[in-house]
């Protein structure tokens, strides 16, 4: 129970953060994507309590704007991604045959391959060209959380058809099945319940990735685009500049080790839970 | 066992196909065919020029039929040139992964080894359990790049004992390893938890089988229990963590790579994709996936013969 509280307080604390940075930069009177040419790299201070970067950009600020990209994205691809792979993982248990077999071998397949490759290529492909809206952070972010679910999948649909096979091999299900219960309700009253403690654990994993895969996108400039911050895009900064202001570098990378812990522990507090 | 190969390659097969026809209509869907960027590269071709080189280079087909040439030819043994580097995608693909096999193999190794001894001294001594917990799930949160950044302001700005990155100048074994240390440890703490958690769980499982009380009441010693008992049980699962992390040996690291300026296949796979070149992204995507199916179908079968219950 220690890590379940340990991790929500992990998350809220940020989800704090996220919600108050306008407030934020509104109390210490800063733009946080104007550059200003006459506080580069400045020392914390009390205008900028962890200092500026190399822009002049105040550090504080840029933190908590990457918090809102981070959990934004976090929950969102974590939520599309087991959204379809409950869909998936019960249709493959429910129906068996080529339907589990061309599911399971799909799943087998991206399983196979090289995963940040080819989340590269598709990052760096026109937004445009599949139909989606180009530029600007809420596009981007868009933009990620669709990629991220396409591969975020695969994981949880394994999960959802482990447990939903052995829940229709049950006497109870059975039963059911024998007293004429229909198939629909019979998935959602037997089935669906059996899977929602196993899929809250990949859920809440599904978020430490995406959070993860976001930052690293980012850092290699293909997710959330400048001016807007990420914390990912803020360490690509402050990696050019490792010699000159160690410092920044420091701050981005505890914020994602951070949210990636919570949502961690998190889902080792709901297994423990659940045993 | 044989039944077993027999029916399993070709689904292997079948899956490499339609990845390869996969990777192919995405990396199709990038905006900038090779031809557009020689254009942007000299403003004195015309339209006419254009045509004539798209025809040549078969460009004026449909992707599928371009997908079809490229696949007979691969049956063929042909790989076809890179178009970044201008000589065969094989001869370009060697050097990279030589350098991943390095890098990876020596940080999986290393991981492996401490994950594992984690995992037993967790499950052995339930008072460290906490603190190989901690450590692993650090291990886990710390993004790959913050790491290896880290270690470069502690080792090469601020201690000066190692190379911040790059390939090694000089000759010999000891200026090689001076550049492998940061990169290694970077990714051998990134994969230490996965290791260390799963050998921690099934270890602590295998120790309530009734046959370690009875290797208990016949007088073994505790160490020759957890060593010749336990370990090799434990160990059954974690051969299919091996077989994944087996694709990430020549799928190379990204990031790592990015970060210590080194040479590798996760770097050459990105940059083939990102450089339209078709021929060297689809071979190295080929090798990693087949690597990772084939690796899977080697643990099943290892971890059949190993435990004679999923046989």
């Amino acid at each position: 129970m220690t890590r379940l509280r340990l991790g929500l307080a992990l998350l809220a604390l940020l989800a704090a953060g996220a919600l108050a940075a306008p407030a934020v930069a509104a109390w210490l009177g800063v733009d946080p994507e104007l550059p200003d040419l006459l506080a580069l790299q400045a020392a914390p201070s009390a205008a900028h309590p962890l200092g500026t970067d190399e822009l002049g950009r105040d550090i504080l600020v840029r933190l908590l704007l990457g918090a809102r990209v981070s959990l934004a994205v976090g929950l969102a691809a974590a939520l599309a991604s087991t959204a379809i792979g409950l869909a998936a993982g019960l249709l493959a248990a429910w129906r068996g045959g080529w339907v589990d077999a061309a599911l399971m071998r799909l799943a087998d397949g991206l399983l196979a391959l090289p995963s940040l490759p080819l989340l590269v290529l598709l990052a760096a492909m026109d937004p445009a060209a599949i139909g989606l809206p180009r530029g600007g952070a809420a596009a981007d972010v868009l933009r990620i959380v669709l990629i991220l679910a396409l591969f975020g999948w695969v994981g949880v649909a394994r999960l959802a058809r482990a447990a939903a096979l052995s829940v229709l091999a049950r006497d109870h299900v059975r039963a059911a099945r024998a007293l004429g219960v229909s198939e629909a309700r019979l998935l959602r009253r037997h089935v669906a319940p059996a899977l929602a403690a196993p899929l809250t654990v990949a859920g809440s994993l599904a978020v430490a990735g995406a959070i993860l895969a976001e930052s690293t996108l980012s850092f290699l400039g293909l997710g959330i685009q400048p001016p807007a911050a990420s914390w990912g895009n803020m360490l690509a900064n402050a990696q050019t500049l490792v010699f000159s202001a160690p410092l920044a570098a420091l701050w981005p990378g505890l914020a994602i080790a951070l949210a990636v812990a919570g949502a961690m522990l998190v889902a080792d507090g709901l297994r423990e839970a659940q045993r | 066992m044989l039944r077993i190969v027999a029916g399993r390659l070709p689904q292997i097969a079948v899956t490499l196909a339609l990845l390869s026809l996969a990777a192919y209509l995405a990396i199709g869907a990038m905006p900038g065919d090779p031809i557009s960027l020689a254009l942007m590269a000299d403003p004195r071709l015309g339209p006419a020029d254009v045509a004539r080189m798209r025809a040549l280079h078969g460009l004026d087909q449909p992707l599928l039929a371009r997908w079809w040439a490229w696949a007979t030819g691969v049956l063929r043994g042909e790989f076809g040139y890179s178009r970044l580097f201008a000589r065969p995608a094989a001869e370009v693909l060697w050097p990279a992964l030589r350098g991943s096999l390095v890098l990876l193999g020596t940080a999986l190794a290393l991981a492996a080894a401490l994950g594992v001894a984690a995992g037993m001294l967790a499950a052995l001594r339930p008072r460290w359990r906490g603190a190989v917990d901690a450590v692993a799930l650090l291990s886990q949160a710390l993004p790959a790049f913050w790491l290896g950044i880290l270690l470069i302001i502690l080792f090469a700005v601020t201690l000066g004992w190692l190379p911040a990155g790059g390939a090694p100048e000089g000759e010999g074994l000891a200026e090689a390893l001076r550049f492998l240390v940061l990169p290694v440890a970077t990714l051998a703490i990134a994969h230490l938890a996965a290791y260390a958690r799963h050998t921690a769980a099934s270890m602590a499982e295998v120790l309530q089988a009734p046959w370690i009380t009875a290797a208990r009441a016949r007088g073994n010693p505790e160490s020759r229990i957890a060593l010749r008992h336990a370990l090799p049980n434990a160990a059954v699962p974690l051969l299919s963590l091996l077989a994944l992390d087996a694709g990430s040996l020549v799928s190379g690291a990204l990031i790592t790579e990015t970060v210590f300026a080194r040479p590798g296949m996760g770097k050459l796979l990105t940059d083939a994709v990102m450089g339209n070149d078709h021929n060297l992204a689809l071979l190295a995507l080929l090798l990693v996936a087949a690597t990772t199916l084939l690796a899977t179908l080697a643990a099943d079968l290892a971890q059949r013969a190993l435990d004679p219950r999923l046989a």
